[in-house]
């Protein structure tokens, strides 16, 4: 009883160190963006409009279809790739294993314009991917892969795939090994194995990092600026010039608008299908 | 029967591992690149270099516009990091240690600038500046690049203060001892390598923000990232890759400062009882 009554002032005193960094977030963080948001139904006029010019206007639509296009290949092709990447460094022991995950931390502390800008010199015309093929017989001329689709994969894949491979690690390396040696001896074949017993093991792995990838895909603006053509435009791009260039505050409130749903979205219904898995 | 699975096992094991080994050299191989290009002798992008040079690093560092932008990133990087250190700090403990209600909003509002797409974030801050009248300015840098980056201190202290065993506190404060000294004598020094980690990587995420900058930042005052951006955009040489080097080498050292301390930090004594 002592101790509670001299606690209790000390304990309301602590939640008052919250108060700094709310005001804080409130004003540089909330107010701003929740008026950003607003201006899709007030700017120029109260109304529709700019939800009306995104579904309507040739422009706003293709770029919706780029992003989701977009992510949703980056987020396959990080799913596919870095499963067996997250395997072999979940399996490796000691050194190598250090190794290996330096090797993904690497790449995620370095700049994503310095990494993008390296897309550019290894995928330009005479670049080194261009020679290699050129060079192996594969292609007879050099192909273009920069400010086109190519360009924007290869950046996008590399900046995230440590995205889906450490989320991928983190539950694969509490897998008991156990569980798939006890289907082997009992004569499952690899694949059956591997698709009735290690794939629903590492399943929450699986869809925290396709979620993690995928969203941070959707707001992607430098890649797709640097590396990608005028097909490849993306929403984020669009807010960026419909604000700095065209200064359509609506417009850009309403992508905005769209851009989050998109991401809330995702979250709700890829933790939904996540779910049944880790209640087992 | 038997024999036919172990090879297709076998198999499976050979092409899993080639990939891997494809995917380290794809995560890798472009950092290596731009290290190496930052010593080419060439006079444009040219991989690999005919021979090396410290040319552009020279040019570098001989040309205002990227020391002026250098200047700025300092300037605004560490009382940046300060800022959300101490901020993030305060929240932490004040969402671990007491009992405010509505703990789940606060710490989702606190997380926040993680989730929303930056280029959203970047275009409100944008519009609100313009009306405050902070853009291109310092002050509005050091606003909106803690924003960004006390999420990443909240984290890390948080995950540290769950390992403080909160008897030590409770024990202090019975015997009388006031709650800054019991903050500053037991708390404190336990979740130092989280505080530390928390103001490294917000130093790291500010050095290397973007999005935000590009919107609020000005001719006269822009931070590095801005300054190669253009740089990009424009007519690219080498120089860039000699700033990407300077920029690889700050995050790396960091990462390594922060593996030291987590390594002390586990020595900690205190630590890993509770």
């Amino acid at each position: 009883m002592f101790n509670s009554a001299a606690m209790r002032p000390a304990l309301a005193n602590r939640a008052l160190l919250v108060v700094p960094a709310l005001i804080l977030l409130f004003c540089v963080f909330a107010y701003p963006v929740g008026s950003l948001l607003l201006r899709s139904l007030s700017d120029p006029v109260w109304g529709l409009q700019n939800f009306r010019a995104i579904i309507e206007q040739p422009v706003y639509f293709n770029a919706l279809r780029n992003t989701v296009g977009i992510s949703g290949s980056v987020t396959l092709i990080c799913l596919l790739a870095g499963y067996p990447l997250a395997y072999t460094i979940a399996q490796a022991s000691g050194r190598m294993q250090r190794l290996l995950i330096f090797s993904v931390l690497i790449p995620f502390w370095s700049s994503i314009l310095v990494r993008t800008f390296a897309w550019l010199v290894i995928l330009q015309h005479r670049g080194l991917v261009n020679r290699a093929i050129v060079g192996l017989g594969i292609v007879d001329a050099p192909i273009t892969m920069v400010h086109n689709r190519i360009g924007v994969l290869a950046g996008m894949v590399h900046i995230l795939l440590p995205f889906m491979v450490l989320p991928l690690y983190a539950v694969m390396v509490r897998i008991n090994g156990t569980y798939t040696q006890a289907a082997a001896s009992l004569g499952a074949p690899p694949l059956k194995n591997f698709f009735r017993v290690y794939l629903p093991l590492s399943w929450p792995g699986v869809v925290n990092g396709t979620v993690l990838v995928f969203v941070m895909g959707l707001g992607y603006f430098i890649t797709p600026a640097l590396l990608g053509g005028p097909g490849d435009t993306m929403i984020a791009q669009l807010i960026e010039t419909e604000v700095s260039d065209l200064g359509r505050w609506g417009v850009a409130g309403a992508l905005a608008v769209v851009l989050l749903f998109g991401v809330a979205v995702t979250f709700a219904l890829l933790f939904r299908v996540g779910n049944p898995a880790t209640r087992k | 029967m038997m024999p036919a699975s172990v090879r297709t096992e076998f198999l499976w094991r050979g092409l899993r591992i080639t990939i891997s080994a494809l995917l380290v050299v794809f995560l890798v191989a472009p950092m290596l690149i731009v290290v190496v290009i930052s010593f080419s002798s060439a006079q444009f992008l040219m991989f690999p270099p005919p021979s090396f040079s410290l040319q552009w690093y020279r040019k570098l560092f001989g040309d205002p516009a990227w020391i002026d932008s250098l200047t700025a990133s300092i300037e605004i990087v560490v009382p940046t990091g300060i800022l959300a250190m101490v901020l993030g700090t305060a929240a932490a403990l004040g969402l671990a240690r007491s009992e405010i209600p509505g703990k789940k909003i606060i710490t989702g509002l606190l997380m926040a600038p993680i989730v929303v797409p930056v280029i959203i974030i970047a275009a409100a801050i944008f519009g609100a500046f313009r009306i405050w009248n902070l853009n291109g300015s310092l002050l509005g840098f050091i606003l909106a690049h803690t924003v960004l980056t006390v999420p990443y201190v909240v984290s890390t202290v948080l995950a540290s203060l769950q390992m403080v065993d909160e008897r030590y506190e409770n024990a202090a404060l019975t015997l009388g001892a006031p709650p800054w000294a019991v903050f500053r004598r037991i708390v404190f020094p336990l979740i130092l390598p989280g505080v530390l980690s928390g103001l490294l990587f917000a130093m790291v995420i500010s050095f290397d923000e973007l999005v935000v900058s590009l919107f609020i930042g000005s001719p006269t005052f822009r931070p590095v990232t801005v300054q190669m951006w253009s740089d990009v955009l424009g007519d690219v040489d080498p120089t860039i890759a000699a700033v990407g080097t300077l920029l690889f080498l700050f995050s790396l050292l960091v990462l390594l400062l922060e593996a030291l301390m987590r390594h002390a930090g586990m020595s900690s004594p205190l630590m890993g009882q509770s």
